[in-house]
Formats: C-alpha cells, structure tokens, sequence
C-alpha cells in the first residue's frame, strides 16, 4: 500500500525500538492498537484549551468542550452510519457497553424503568443466546443476566474451524428467545461473522441483537443500520482511539425505553424524594462526569479512520492476513487456529492464532518478544473456544492498519525457529 | 548470554522436560493438604499436594500444565520439598520470591545456598510477565502446607 510509509509516521511509538534497539514489531492491535498523533494531540489540545465542564457551563470554555465532545459523538455515529449522533452512548470500554445492555435489561425485569422498559424484561422461561466463539466479555455478563432473572442461557456451536454452525443458529434460537448476542468478529480466529441469518433468525422471533464489533469497527467498514441489529458495542483503544473511553450504539427508540444502570446526576428529567425519571439517551446513560478528553480523541481516532477508509483498512488487513495465515501453514508443527486453505476471502480478519506443538504459547512469546515482535500469548479473553479447540492456550499476532508486510513475514520466520529452541523438532 | 538464554538456561529447560513430583499421589502422611492456582493471563493450572508428619514434608506432588518455567519451577520445587522441614521450605520459599523481585540479578548471599539449582531461575527476574509463571508452584506449596496445617496447630478454635 503506497500510502502506508506516511501513515507509519502518524504513529510516534512505531519508531521507537525495544530489546536490545530491535524496531518494534507491533502485533497486538487486536488487544489494543497503537494511536497517531491526530489523536495524541486532539487529547492534549483539549486539555491544554477547550477543558470545561460539559452540558453544564454558561460560559465560553463550557461551550467548547460540549460542542468538542458532542463533535466526537457525531464522528463516531459517522463511522459505523448511526442514523443519528444520540444513538452513540459513551461509555467506559466495550465491556462497559454490553454490560449496560444486560443490565438495563436486569434492571427492567426487576421492574425499572415503567411501561416502556416492558418490552425488555426476562424471566423463567426465556432464554439468551449467546456463540461459543464469545470473548468473556459477550459472555459473562448474560451468564450473570440469567443467574439473576431466571432465564436461560443458550449458545450457539461453532465448527472445528470455528465458525458458527448454521443448523446450530437455526435450532438455538427460537420462540423463548429475547436477545442474542453474538460477535462481528471473533479475537481468536479472525472469522467475520455472517450476521444476516443470525438477525434474520433473531428477528423471525421478535429477539434483540447485540453485537459485540470490538474487533469489526477497528478493521472492517460497519454499517450498524445495514446489518439489522439493536446494539453494538465497541472499545476506543482497539481503534486508534484512547483508553477509558468506548461506545454503544442503539437503536434511538431502544435506547430511549432502556433503562440505566449507573444513576444520578446528569442523567434524570426530574426527581421526587420517591420517584426519577430519565433524560432520553445518550444521556440517559452518562451519568456523573464524563471522560471527556477521551472521547474528544475517540472522535479523532474515527475521523483518522475515515479519512484513511475502512474499505482500505479491511484490505490491507486482508493482504496481512494471507501472508500470516499461509506462511504459518507451511511450518511444521504448528496449529493455525480458524480457517486454514484459502484466506484470500475477506472474511478474516489480519490476524493469526496459532498453537506451537510441544511449546507453550508463553514461550514462544518470549521468543518473538525477543526479536522485537510483540504478540499476545494466552487465552485472549476466549477461554471456551480455545476449551473447544482442545487448547489451553495460543500465541496470536494482530495487524493494524500501520502494520506492514515485512512485519507480517517477520512474525512468521521467528515463530519458524521456536520448535529448534527448545529442542522439540522432532 | 542473552536475557532470552540467560532465563532459559539449559537446566531449566531439563527440569521442564524431565518432570519431577509430576502426578498426584495419595501421601500416607498424618496431615494432607491440597492447593489448586490458576494464572489468569493464560489459564494454566496446577493442583499441587503436599503430606505433612510434623514439620517434615513426607511428600510433593503436582498435577497441571503451563509454560517450561511453570512446569521446570514446579518440577524443582518437588524435588527439593520433598523430604524438607517446614522451616527449611519456608527460607527457601522466601529466598525464591527475594529472587523473582531481584530483577536477574543473583541474590549474592547465603540465601542461594538454600535454593541450589533453582538460582538458575534468576533470569526470570528481567521480564515481570513471567515471574507468576515461575512463583504459581510456590504459592500452591505456601498455601497447600497451609491447609495441611489447619486444626493441627493450636487447639483453640
């Protein structure tokens, strides 16, 4: 890609060396991504000028700092084709943005929220649908939804490769059913959901759908109105945005009848010594003070990601990924977890989890940090997949959109030279 | 040597390989004591047991798997517990920690006496991510002897 060396340059920390004055090798975006100056400075020139208290103040800096952080909102609801800015919650990290789903809905079945929040409740009887490719985070929380109202917790199988089983969708879901939830893309094998029979089934049963597109907004063009769901969620620091800030997006109607998890100020219509009522959403959902400065640079990481496209970041990845993926299946003695034969299709993400025989994943790490190639080792926040798989854990390299091809080769020469190491060549 | 070789050294890789104590074994021992760890940032595991006569340790034995530092420290923990007092085992677990957090450099004293060939752990010390992976069979030990210990000493409830 000719326009990758300028964009290397966006980003300060992929110059810096590691290990002995190694160049980083960054492969662990898919944990979190590193981020330009765009962002850097959009953080630090809000903070150095604009810093005030949001929807609150009368006065000139107030006004900049509401109209900073409302901008970010718009940005974002830009990105994935929200139909409007107030259907982007923020919120905490992705995890924070399926939690306030699941418990808006706990708090609906217990009653909160009035007439409107009916349609959310669950109880004995019901059931949640979830995938076994979930990272612990699109899982736990409906887990704990069920323990808590009564309802059932399902999921849907994957197949060896780890793709969601058709005929598992088609039997999972069905009448009892009132949310899935499932991912857009999973950490572990980089697989893209195909999310229209999933909504198809969803929908033929009047369920919700939440999507988990943590690992799909980083990387893949995200139509939120195309793909028919009611939520979203995503996390800033996995795409080029800061930490501590993240997004749900809803459905406006949806969102305005949910009621909130976290309460207080900012937050409420009006307020008895008995009674609360909510302010419509976003901010419904933002009470307290807000990390403001943190969205204003998630705004800046979705503008970044415009400006470059997501139809070209989805690309490259693409690239990357083929280069991962066929070069591990040439080595001998190592596992490529996911797809394997022919990724030239777009439908995995640039990344590659593989299983080193007779090696464990902390020790390859260890070999490629050695090298400068940083890599997630572990479980990845998947540990039912990788149970699934027949593994403990794996060693997964992730690309960005900075990352390059040489990157991606020299992830899989080091990982070549793992099994002579320690002695398992055999 | 390198950091890289400097960690993995020869015998720790050995001891990796060639595991000792591996296998749970019922201790005819009067008091018996289990413990189960989990490293979170890579699920490992193991369930470490220990027989107890007195404040002699008559056996150690570990089931689980990991990563060749988890498995060599576990591995030359048994081998040195096995048949120690719990003075002796407590001194050596202190030195052991004193080593993780001496960040690869050798402790320089009469502590390595105690710890022999598990001095050869001092590289681990250099890259924080690891030092759990190294301690996980050591904290099972502390907390095995611990429950092995329970109701037998102080009579007063």
């Amino acid at each position: 890609m000719d326009t990758l060396t300028g964009v290397r340059a966006d980003f300060p920390i992929l110059a810096r060396t590691v290990r002995n004055g190694k160049p980083l090798v960054y492969l662990d975006s898919a944990a979190t991504s590193q981020r330009p100056h765009q962002v850097l400075d959009a953080v630090a020139e809000f903070e150095r000028a604009h810093n005030g208290a949001v929807q609150r103040g009368a006065h000139l800096i107030a006004e900049e700092a509401t109209e900073a952080f409302e901008g970010a909102r718009a940005s974002v609801a830009r990105l994935v084709n929200a139909s409007a800015p107030q259907e982007i919650v923020w919120t905490g990290n992705a995890t924070q943005s399926i939690n306030l789903v699941a418990g808006g809905i706990a708090n609906a079945s217990a009653g909160i929220g009035g007439a409107e929040a009916e349609r959310f409740r669950v109880g004995p009887g019901d059931t949640i649908v979830v995938t076994e490719t979930e990272h612990h985070a699109n899982l736990v929380p409906w887990q704990q939804l069920c323990v808590r109202t009564g309802a059932t917790l399902k999921w849907i199988e994957v197949d060896d490769e780890g793709r969601m089983r058709p005929d598992s969708i088609a039997s999972v879901i069905d009448e009892t059913t009132k949310v899935v939830a499932f991912t857009a893309a999973s950490n572990v094998t980089g697989i893209v959901t195909d999310v229209a029979p999933i909504v198809a089934k969803a929908r033929e049963v009047g369920a919700l759908t939440v999507l988990d597109a943590c690992q799909a907004v980083p990387h893949l063009p995200v139509d939120v109105q195309a793909l028919g769901i009611d939520f979203a969620a995503f996390s800033g620091h996995k795409m080029l945005g800061p930490t501590g800030i993240g997004a749900l997006w809803g459905r406006g109607t949806l969102l305005d009848a949910l009621p909130p998890v976290v309460f207080g100020g900012g937050s409420v219509k009006t307020v008895t010594m008995e009674t609360t009522t909510w302010l419509d959403a976003p901010h419904r959902f933002e009470s307290g003070s807000q990390p403001v400065a943190q969205a204003v640079g998630l705004g800046a990481a979705a503008e970044y990601l415009m400006a470059f496209g997501m139809e070209n970041v989805a690309r490259h990845e693409a690239r990357l990924a083929q280069i991962m993926r066929e070069g591990v299946a040439q080595l001998p003695g190592i596992r490529l977890l996911g797809p394997v034969g022919d990724v030239a299709k777009a439908d995995v993400l640039g990344l590659a989890a593989v299983v080193v025989d007779g090696v464990h994943a902390h020790d390859v790490g260890q070999i490629l940090d050695d090298a400068g190639i940083a890599v997630r080792v572990g479980h990845h926040c998947n540990q039912p997949l990788h149970r699934r798989f027949g593994v403990v854990s794996s060693t997964r390299a992730s690309a960005h959109l900075y990352t390059t091809e040489d990157e991606a080769r020299a992830f899989v020469d080091v990982l070549g030279t793992v099994r002579t190491f320690f002695g398992v060549n055999s | 040597m390198s950091d890289l070789e400097q960690m993995y050294q020869q015998v720790i890789l050995d001891y990796a390989k060639t595991r000792r104590g591996s296998g749970l074994v019922t201790p005819e021992a009067p008091s018996v004591g289990e413990s189960h760890q989990v490293n979170t940032t890579c699920g490992d595991e193991i369930t470490l047991r220990v027989g107890l006569d007195g404040d002699l340790i008559t056996s150690v034995s570990w089931e689980g798997q990991g990563c060749s530092i988890s498995q060599a420290s576990a591995s030359m923990l048994a081998e040195m517990m096995d048949g120690a007092n719990l003075r002796t085992a407590d001194e050596t677990m202190e030195a052991f920690m004193a080593l993780m957090h001496h960040k690869g450099v050798p402790l320089g004293d009469e502590r390595e006496d105690l710890l022999e060939d598990a001095t050869a752990f001092v590289g681990v010390g250099k890259y924080p991510a690891r030092i759990k992976c190294a301690l996980i069979s050591w904290i099972a030990l502390r907390d095995a002897i611990a429950r092995a210990t329970v109701g037998t000493e102080g009579s007063t409830p």
